[in-house]
């Protein structure tokens, strides 16, 4: 229960301008610009917009100065921007098999058509603190090589030109958009994805990791992983016709599972399917992780009753920002709640000692 | 082709704050009549339908043209301006037309037990618009209202229907006066 | 649509795109001076909800929304010119548009070489750039052993 109370306005407006004090911190360092933080803090830019799901770098990096680098408070800035927007439309669906890779690797196949490709990957660095980045100085140009110009295709279709992996055929469906209707179950695979892409990145990987544990064991490979841009094509009516208005980068997960078969499926592999905004790999596994335990019933495996199948836990508890609100709510005044908790726990003990007191 | 391109609003953050502020206004009271401004839609559309279209309808809102509205000029005026998809009337979220060309009212949707919104909005064209007429009672009117209807038994048959039923936004010139689902019409 | 086969609006479609795709600043410093024109629609910042598909070919799915700004304008001449570009840069929105209603007028050939050619060529050396430092990280493997267990 609420009460409307009045009072406080001064101490909140102190309350605002202290955190604007504390925002920036001691003044005697140099105050941090959003372009630093847009090309310096580049991941935490990428999950501000993937989990704001608003791509924007330029927003979620003052987001993030805005939230003093609380990821979550940045999110929600970016949500709430993001209502205020007019939106014109949708796009055409990415094509990421004709994206400029930066990074793409298989942990299936070695040789493939395209190649492994590293890019800028944290993988092979020894997790030992860098203290040459205290001090301050220009990194050593990257090297390069002729680029071979060969189309990067996708490796599933490896599998997929074999029959040994479950097709994905194209389809134009209209895609559902939970941000315009509300969620109902079950959920269709293109609704389960959307809510997966703008999902808190710590509970994917939990779902996920319980997964590998034995929590709605699916047995993944990473098929493939790739980072890169992609054109962004958009029907503009006034033109009649499509034009790429732009790139975003993307982080693209194709998982390959074990399937021991169904009555209407031949043993094959199945898969599962992560897409995330930005470079953000541990985001796009666990999606895809995920997703594939979601299709339990879609592919006639059993309910083990574990979290990553259930879609309605999934689903419901995946997003930070209603999960924040909720939780965070509890710590707004409930005084009439307490009064009356606390006027029934006295009436309790009242007649626990009324009742010991008739029995002795 | 000029028709298409101009008649949007000039300021559209300003003016359709303006307008959504009028419209949520209009169906909060019932039979209130309110005048708008800043569309100039292509003809025969009202300025107030014309507001209407601008403010309340995008790409995610199907739209439904009956009758006259169903013309070249305005179908590339909504494709330039608001992008709205058309489409018959029973997928319509939104619908525009002359009170005669929208029937019969009862093929469009009046949304499900579980989410009454997902029903239709509709635009009707009217030649006058007064209040006078018939007797609107029921949320957001003090005592009553008067209204000056094409006719009341599409009303009242719609009002049986509650919490399902469509909503309408009465247009004429400038003025616009809105009829929610939940008021009562009787006869004057 | 239909009329995209047609080798004017392909044309159309590429100068639209890389007007859209410039860097806001090099536009401007390539077209610093625009003609008279009316605003048929101001620059307005929104979004477009960018689109997938399930396992990259399958059904398509809403990824998330990114911010655009677009505008049409109109020459004193009654040139028509549309512009959607990526970002909330309502100057760029409004100088691309500008630049496709020239696209249309006698100073087409003009555009085309002072300011779609760099932006073209800058575009593509940023591209290849990238693609060499990929390149550079892709993995030559060489066998050191290859035999059976005895």
């Amino acid at each position: 229960m609420y009460v409307a109370v009045k009072g406080g306005e001064r101490a909140i407006d102190a309350a605002h301008a202290w955190l604007a004090e504390e925002r920036r911190g001691d003044p005697s360092v140099p105050e941090l610009t959003v372009a630093q933080i847009r090309e310096q803090m580049a991941l935490a830019v990428n999950r501000v917009m993937a989990e704001g799901s608003l791509y924007d770098p330029d927003l979620a990096a003052l987001a993030i100065k805005q939230a003093r680098g609380d990821l979550i408070e940045a999110v929600f800035l970016i949500r709430a921007y993001r209502t205020t927007l007019p939106r014109f439309g949708a796009s055409r669906p990415v094509d990421t098999a004709a994206m400029a890779v930066d990074r793409r690797v298989s942990a299936t196949f070695k040789d493939l058509p395209g190649g492994q490709v590293l890019g800028p990957t944290f993988d092979y660095t020894h997790r030992l603190l860098d203290f040459a980045l205290a001090a301050e100085g220009t990194p050593q140009p990257a090297p390069m090589a002729p680029a071979p110009d060969e189309p990067v295709p996708h490796v599933t279709g490896l599998l997929d030109r074999d029959g040994l992996i479950e097709q994905q055929p194209a389809d134009d469906t209209p895609a559902p958009d939970l941000t315009r209707q509300p969620l109902e179950l079950p959920a269709s695979r293109a609704l389960r994805l959307q809510a997966l892409a703008r999902a808190d990145e710590g509970f994917t990987l939990s779902l996920a990791y319980s997964t590998q544990r034995g929590y709605g064991r699916t047995h993944a490979f990473v098929g493939e992983l790739r980072i890169g841009r992609v054109a962004v094509e958009v029907e503009l009516p006034e033109l009649g016709f499509a034009v790429e208005i732009g790139e975003v980068e993307l982080t693209e997960c194709d998982t390959v599972n074990q399937f021991k078969g169904s009555k209407s499926e031949p043993p094959q592999f199945t898969r599962g399917y992560g897409l995330v905004m930005g470079q953000s790999e541990r985001k796009a596994i666990s999606m895809s992780l995920v997703d594939r335990a979601l299709r339990w019933q879609e592919l006639g495996e059993d309910f083990t009753g574990a979290p990553a199948q259930d879609e309605e836990f999934v689903l419901s508890h995946c997003d930070n920002i209603q999960a924040t609100g909720f939780l965070e709510h509890i710590k707004l005044p409930h005084y009439v709640d307490f009064q009356a908790e606390l006027e029934l726990v006295r009436r309790m003990r009242r007649e626990a000692v009324q009742m010991q007191e008739a029995a002795e | 082709m000029n028709a298409i391109l101009t008649g949007g609003f000039a300021d559209p953050s300003t003016q359709s704050a303006h307008a959504f502020r009028a419209l949520l206004e209009a169906m909060a009271r019932p039979g209130r009549i309110f005048t708008v401004a800043g569309a100039q839609p292509p003809a025969p559309i009202s300025v107030a339908a014309g507001v209407a279209l601008l403010t309340l309808t995008d790409s995610t809102t199907p739209l439904h043209l009956a009758g006259d509205a169903d013309c070249e000029a305005l179908r590339g005026w909504i494709g330039f301006h608001t992008g709205a998809p058309l489409v018959p009337a029973e997928q319509a979220q939104f619908a525009l037309g002359g009170w005669e060309a929208l029937q019969p009212v009862t093929r469009f949707r009046t949304g499900e037990p579980s989410y009454p919104d997902r029903s239709a909005t509709l635009i009707v064209e009217l030649d006058r618009l007064e209040p006078e007429g018939a007797r609107l009672t029921g949320p957001g009117i003090q005592t009553e209202a008067r209204l000056s209807l094409p006719e009341t038994a599409a009303f009242r048959a719609n009002r049986a229907l509650f919490p399902l039923g469509f909503d309408c936004i009465l247009t004429c010139g400038a003025r616009l006066a809105a009829l929610p689902r939940s008021t009562t019409v009787e006869d004057a | 649509m239909s009329q995209s086969s047609q080798p004017e609006t392909t044309a159309r479609r590429e100068w639209i795109s890389a007007l859209a795709k410039a860097p806001p600043g090099r536009l401007a410093a390539l077209l610093p001076d625009l003609p008279a024109h009316e605003m048929l629609r101001a620059p307005e910042i929104g979004t477009v909800m960018v689109q997938g598909r399930i396992g990259g070919t399958g059904v398509p799915f809403n990824l998330g929304e990114m911010t655009v700004t677009r505008c049409s304008v109109r020459l004193s001449e009654g040139a028509v010119g549309h512009a959607c570009v990526q970002g909330r840069d309502k100057a760029h929105a409004a100088r691309a548009a500008v630049a496709d209603a020239l696209m249309q007028t006698g100073a087409a050939p003009q555009i085309a070489t002072q300011v779609l050619a760099p932006l073209r060529a800058a575009a593509a050396r940023a591209r290849a750039t990238r693609a060499a430092k990929a390149a550079a990280t892709r993995v030559e493997f060489f066998t050191m052993l290859r035999g059976e267990d005895a």
